[in-house]
């Protein structure tokens, strides 16, 4: 059974390598779920986006160790 | 002997998480730890350095860099680090290390045992195991030196046990005197004496892909975070490395968070973009509104959260296991797990 969980992260790789098997590539290490080069709305949207991609990848049945990404 | 020396940005001198952004470089003669190495006996002749970060999150262009310099300086033998406990400094030396290693370089890297850099050198390059930090700088450089120098000479390396080095994976048949059954007794006499001891190293463990959530927007939904994020001051004194513990917070009536309600004490990276608006580290915000939307059942009122720092993948593993077992319990049908 278990428990659907998606990591998101900058660095898929390790989190693959780790066994991880519903990876969302996030946007940076230092600021996985935001962007501080964007202004406020814009990067409350991007956030917004990264977390409905989140919850697809969750509603989503996944073969071993898949990377998404944000924007596809 | 040409000698090639990989570091990251602290250890090559370029500073510290500020830096850790900066794009690889190549400098001449040893710096820091290869002035130990060279103490050690082994001339520096060349050292690469990169930024962690910029490893991470630009691994093709990072490591195609690197792999050129090394085509141009064609060195005997390759040493990346020590990276000690350090997660993305090891991963930097074992992609590295795995890579030169597969183009036909020497190479001998250093790391702790846990550190995911040994799984990413999948056995290719030789690793030394080293303390989780640099405390442990001392004991390492004259083993990598020595083995550094005697693989440029093409001398032949005994087993993992004789060299100290960590096992790669490989097998190497060899007659031994005793037999299976001797040793198999003798294998569990040492594990009855509290001792667990292995000729074969087993792999690492794999867990088959959850199921998707059928309807989400029934679901209860939990953020879990390994980015140190906490309520202002640490309160519960959240480790900032080496964590040993994971801690629950109530976010009833938590809309967002906030600068003034919230912060990471994480080590492991720069911390200041998050600590500006730690949404950027746990989406609190985004999952609050879509809750509103209804587009998720509901958000589970309580942040799970540890510092993510020099962690074994035992000791994040057991964590996992905690934390799915209260979740389970709660009824909560999925996890938003965010990583630095």
């Amino acid at each position: 059974m278990g428990i659907a969980t998606v990591v998101i992260t900058a660095l898929p790789t390790i989190a693959q390598m780790v066994g991880a098997n519903r990876v969302l590539r996030g946007v940076s290490i230092t600021h996985p779920t935001g962007d501080p080069s964007l202004g406020p709305a814009e990067e409350r949207a991007l956030r917004r986006r990264i977390v409905e991609r989140a919850l697809e990848m969750l509603a989503t049945d996944v073969d071993p160790r898949t990377v998404w990404e944000v924007s596809s | 002997m040409k000698v090639v020396h990989y570091l990251n940005q602290f250890f090559a001198g370029l500073g510290a998480e500020e830096a850790a952004r900066h794009e690889p470089i190549r400098l001449e003669g040893p710096q820091g730890p290869g002035k130990g190495l060279v103490a050690a006996g082994l001339q520096v002749d060349i050292t690469l350095a990169c930024g962690d970060d910029y490893f991470g999150e630009h691994e093709t262009e990072a490591l195609g860099w690197l792999l050129d310099r090394l085509s141009d300086e064609a060195p005997d033998v390759l040493i990346c680090g020590p990276a000690f406990g350090s997660g993305r400094y090891g991963y930097a030396c074992g992609v590295l290390g795995r890579e030169a290693a597969r183009r036909g370089y020497a190479v001998v890297t250093a790391m702790t045992q846990d550190n995911p850099g040994v799984i990413a050198a999948e056995g290719a390059a030789y690793i030394v195991p080293t303390t989780s930090n640099v405390a442990g700088m001392r004991a390492a450089l004259p083993t990598i030196a020595d083995l550094a120098t005697r693989l440029a000479n093409g001398e032949t390396i005994g087993s993992p046990e004789e060299e100290g080095y960590l096992p790669r994976g490989l097998r190497r048949n060899e007659i031994v005197e005793r037999t299976a059954a001797a040793r198999a007794v003798e294998l569990l006499l040492a594990k009855i004496g509290g001792e667990t001891r292995t000729e074969v190293a087993p792999s690492a463990g794999r867990v088959t892909p959850a199921p998707k959530v059928a309807d989400i927007s029934a679901a209860t939904i939990a953020l879990v975070t390994e980015s140190g994020c906490v309520p202002l001051g640490n309160p519960d004194r959240l480790p900032t490395r080496h964590s040993n513990v994971w801690l629950r917070y109530r976010l009833d009536g938590v809309g967002s968070l906030g600068s003034d309600g919230y912060e990471s004490v994480h080590a492991g990276f720069d911390t200041t973009a998050a600590n500006v608006d730690p949404n950027r580290l746990v989406p609190l915000d985004a999952m609050r509104e879509l809750e509103r939307e209804n587009a998720v059942g509901g958000l589970y009122e309580e942040l799970f959260t540890t510092s993510g720092v020099d962690t074994p993948v035992a000791v994040a593993a057991t964590f996992g296991c905690e934390m799915a077992e209260v979740l389970v319990s709660a009824g909560v049908r999925a996890v938003i797990l965010t990583g630095t």
